[in-house]
């Protein structure tokens, strides 16, 4: 049964029960009904343009005093810069910092996409796994290139753990080669996956909330939904980053 | 009570149609939006384009910015912390100095305190001098007037004794011998 048929069975039963909680996440043009074309403007493409809209307006606009007592938008913006500055620092080390733009652009990018589509009718670009997979092999394939380019062949010393007893050390190597292989698989389902159950969640609530008995407890329950999705969205941009800049420390430097 | 049932008939159905729908996703596949294949290049092309826009703003405008900001306050703190440590090395040497002063202007008066003392005790010990001195001197004086005195007196004694000695000799018929009366006279005196 498709989700389309449950969604009119539920509104022909006259329940006022209607579930479509998984309607959010669909790609649509904006303009007309035609099909979806690779350069079609669609809500995926507002809600990325709004995300740089937000991001030129908290660190492009927020930081034009260029004060020395700062304003609170550039207070803000420097918060977000030192945050991340100093977790790309702390984790990959000095000659990691280079790279701090990239992934502080990948942080923006997660972190405005994930508030903005918390906003009533929204969209969010990284609930889908096209997105987040652009993003995560995207990093799989920067960190390894910089990893063979940094330390050339002996980058693949990373799966060969001279402290393990050699007999061991071939399977070590096996289980090493294929974690790696699946990092950039968990880190885009893991960003994906958080937004998508979520946002289902939610609009699940407040299919339910129809019903004038469980209204209140669904009411309470989207509330409490909503606010653990602040934090997911918070949290998973973070997760994002600080993933990134271990991958990255381990392309740098290969020995464990 | 009927509604109350139909009302938890209702939740059962809803529970339900949750679940056939959460089946349908994974049978269908395409029920899932995110899964659907025709979406992808759309999505992958806005969202590359929004990566180089954002990139290039942050790395061109943002980033460089606020990294010029936050090294020119470290920079203007530590200046003012050099600034705020140098003032406190001079307030500490204009203690020590003001300690200084005040110390030797102590042992200063002091100094004068006891020079003081001793010219006064100097002086105090010259007039003390001087006046036992004068007071020596007139004792002497008095003590020579008193002897010139008593000596006229002894020598006044001596002559009315004899007179009067030679009146009682020559009173009583008897020949007055000057000698023997001085002689007389000067054995009674010593006697």
């Amino acid at each position: 049964m498709g989700i389309t048929d449950v969604a009119t069975e539920a509104h022909g039963e006259g329940t006022g029960l209607v579930f479509h909680p998984l309607d959010q996440f669909k790609v649509t043009p904006l303009f007309g009904d035609g099909p979806v074309h690779w350069y079609t403007i669609t809500n995926a493409t507002l809600w990325m343009a709004f995300a740089v809209l937000a991001i030129v307006a908290m660190f492009v606009i927020g930081s034009r005093g260029r004060a020395i007592v700062p304003s609170r938008g550039q207070s803000i913006a420097e918060l977000f810069y030192g945050f991340v500055y100093k977790m790309v620092e702390d984790i990959t080390g000095h000659d990691g910092v280079k790279y701090f733009p990239y992934i502080f652009s990948l942080f923006c990018f997660i972190f405005f996409a994930n508030f903005l589509g918390l906003l009533p009718l929204s969209f969010s670009p990284t609930s889908h796994i096209a997105v987040t997979a652009v993003l995560g092999f995207g990093v799989f394939i920067i960190v390894t290139l910089i990893g063979f380019v940094k330390n050339g062949i002996g980058f693949l010393g990373m799966f060969w753990l001279k402290d393990a007893p050699l007999a061991l050390r071939p399977i070590i190597a096996i289980i090493e080669v294929i974690s790696y292989f699946v990092r950039p698989v968990s880190h885009s389902i893991r960003l994906a996956g958080n937004i998508t159950a979520g946002h289902a969640m939610i609009k699940v609530f407040a299919g339910f909330a129809a019903i004038a008995a469980v209204a209140p407890v669904s009411v309470v329950a989207i509330a409490a939904v909503y606010g653990l999705e602040v934090l997911v969205a918070g949290i998973q941009a973070y997760v994002f980053t600080i993933l990134t800049c271990i991958y990255l420390k381990d392309a740098l430097h290969p020995a464990h | 009570m009927a509604d109350e049932h139909n009302t938890v008939e209702h939740v059962a159905d809803a529970a339900e149609h949750a679940v056939d729908m959460a089946h349908g996703a994974e049978a269908g596949g395409a029920a899932m939006p995110q899964l659907d294949p025709t979406t992808f290049s759309n999505q992958i092309f806005w969202l590359l384009v929004t990566l180089v826009v954002i990139y290039l703003i942050l790395s061109k405008i943002a980033l460089p910015r606020i990294a010029a900001v936050l090294a020119e306050r470290s920079g203007t703190i530590t200046n003012d912390l050099a600034a705020a440590e140098e003032l406190k090395a001079k307030a500490v040497a204009a203690e020590e100095a003001y300690n200084k002063a005040l110390a030797d202007a102590r042992s200063e008066a002091a100094r004068i305190v006891d020079e003081t003392k001793a010219e006064i005790q100097s002086q105090l010990n010259a007039e003390l001098a001087k006046a036992d001195d004068e007071i020596a001197a007139k004792t002497a004086e008095g003590e020579k007037a008193i002897a010139a005195i008593r000596d006229n007196a002894l020598s006044s004694v001596t002559d009315v004794a004899t007179e009067t000695a030679a009146a009682l000799v020559a009173a009583l018929g008897g020949q007055a011998d000057d000698k023997a009366i001085a002689a007389a006279v000067a054995a009674q005196m010593k006697g």
